[in-house]
């Protein structure tokens, strides 16, 4: 027999009402408007659209204010959406080498073509709080150093003429790249699949695990080679057309990360290569990134599976922050059933666990008795 | 290709460039000024799809794909026959009209120079400024290093 339980409707539709009223809040206080999100909380934006792995600053940012900030529900709202979409095609891969860079910076070489430019860094501030900004102080323009343009090749390529680095992930030619938004995962699974994932997986998770790598749970000497942040153009081809159709720009940051390795069985002593690249700007996701995707490398480098961000299936599996609110979350929805017949069986195994406590002990009473 | 064929190819290519980098706003505007006329048969949307963004692993290794972006693409047919494509990132209807109208008259002789001059040679000089303007902040964030000889020789 199974009975169906109605109701809560209303209540749902209630709270529903009443979560809208929270979200706008005091009605003295002027609402938000979409493109003061996107211009003055722009790296909130730009976390949504890379952990919901859609590029549109406009969605991303309706996206926060309907999850009233809420990062991880406004990335849920923008992954949900992407699903109502149809797919045009795939891009040709981004050329980062031919970036309009608003940032670029190296741990390894200090004079580099192109130079160190740090761009809008919080780098060097002093991290106090800025009364000024509170009030609403004005805002001076940027400083402007007209110079010739010079052109800014990346780091990898400028150390890969001693051999002593590796060179960029190869796959084989008629390897097509995989797609976790089309297939199923599937372990082990190749490199590109695991940077679809890392580009979209939770910040914060990808950051323990990157700093679990520092603190020695599969150590792997990391420097950064680059860091470059800035506009790449992206280009599809499309049937209609004799020519890849130009469709804007969009915003980057790629972190190119140097491990030294000493070698093993089945590569020789050099630098090895974690790579980052996500959408907006986010070098501390980018950098996290590519640690992760350096020490899940550890099997194809011949080195020991020791720590959790080596291990593919763990690091993998529990990088999406949707899927991973999804199921913790669900926890709170009615399970009153499995509850019920969970409490019959303690119920049941309880009253038998006491029988045969009170046996236990009328067999021991007896024995002394006997004794 | 002959060398005529891939030009003309380069200079549509470099018309539908400016067209996606540009705000709707401003082509709508410079269209009105420019008195281009807008009457096309929409054969095919303004419609809102995804396309998927590759990058390469290392920069310049085997393709990946990153993730998604939002594009709204357009085709339409001129009175005169012209057929014109659009293509941009975003959800802007209007703007794909707009831009596949435009694609179409740039391949009409009759409007080609109009289109050259008034449209997108104005949207190009903003697309410079814009991205000049940007480069020369970004560069006065620029490191130079220098060297502090200290103690005595």
């Amino acid at each position: 027999m199974y009975v169906a339980v109605k109701g809560g409707e209303a209540a749902i539709a209630n709270a529903h009402r009443l979560l809208a009223d929270r979200r706008r809040g005091d009605r003295s206080v002027p609402a938000l408007r979409l493109n003061q999100i996107v211009e003055q909380l722009a790296l909130g934006v730009d976390r949504v659209m890379s952990e919901g792995s859609l590029y549109d600053r406009e969605l991303a940012a309706l996206a926060v204010v309907q999850a009233r900030g809420d990062m991880i529900e406004a990335i849920f709202l923008v992954r949900a959406y992407r699903t109502t979409l149809p797919r045009f095609g795939y891009t040709n891969p981004v050329d980062t080498g031919a970036m309009q860079v608003e940032r670029r910076i190296s741990a390894t070489y200090k004079d580099l073509p192109g130079g160190q430019v740090l761009g809008p860094t919080f780098d060097y501030t002093h991290r106090l709080l800025d009364p000024e900004l509170a009030a609403g102080a004005e805002v001076e323009a940027p400083a402007q150093r007209p110079v010739e343009a010079e052109a800014m090749p990346r780091v990898s390529a400028i150390l890969a003429h001693e051999g002593l680095i590796e060179a960029d992930g190869e796959m084989p030619l008629d390897h097509v790249p995989g797609d976790i938004t089309r297939e199923p995962l599937q372990f082990p699974m190749a490199r590109d699949i695991r940077l679809q994932a890392l580009s979209r997986g939770d910040e914060g998770f990808l950051l323990a695990l990157g700093y679990s790598t520092q603190r020695g749970y599969a150590r792997n000497h990391p420097f950064v080679g680059e860091v470059r942040i800035g506009e790449v153009e992206l280009e599809l081809d499309v049937p209609e057309l004799p020519f890849p159709v130009p469709l804007g720009s969009i915003r980057v940051t790629e972190c190119q990360m140097v491990n030294q390795f000493k070698g093993s069985a089945k590569a020789p002593p050099q630098f090895t290569r974690g790579y980052g690249l996500v959408f907006g700007q986010s070098e501390r996701k980018a950098m996290a990134m590519a640690l992760c995707d350096r020490a899940l490398r550890a099997g194809e480098l011949g080195e020991d599976v020791v720590a959790a961000a080596q291990d593919e299936e763990f690091v993998i599996s529990h990088s999406d922050n949707v899927q991973a609110t999804g199921f913790v979350e669900h926890l709170k929805l009615p399970h009153y059933v499995d509850f019920q017949a969970e409490l019959g069986l303690v119920r049941r195994m309880r009253a038998e666990y006491e029988a045969r406590q009170n046996e236990d002990k009328a067999a021991e009473e007896k024995r002394e008795a006997a004794e | 290709m002959r060398g005529q064929e891939a030009r003309e190819q380069a200079g549509r290519k470099a018309l539908m460039a400016t067209l996606a980098h540009a705000e709707a706003d401003e082509i709508a505007r410079l269209w009105n000024e420019a008195g281009l006329p807008s009457e096309a048969e929409l054969l095919r949307g303004p419609e809102t799809g995804l396309v998927t963004v590759r990058g390469r692993i290392g920069g310049g290794g085997a393709p990946f794909n990153v993730g998604e972006a939002t594009v709204t693409r357009a085709t339409v047919r001129l009175p005169s026959g012209q057929v014109g494509h659009s293509y941009a990132l975003g959800r802007d209807k209007g703007k794909a009209r707009l831009a596949a109208i435009a694609d179409a008259l740039w391949q009409d002789p009759a409007h080609r120079e109009t289109v050259e001059t008034k449209l997108a040679a104005p949207l190009r000089a903003a697309l410079n400024a814009a991205r000049e303007t940007r480069r020369v902040e970004t560069a006065a964030t620029k490191v130079d290093f220098f060297t502090m000889v200290r103690g005595e020789d």
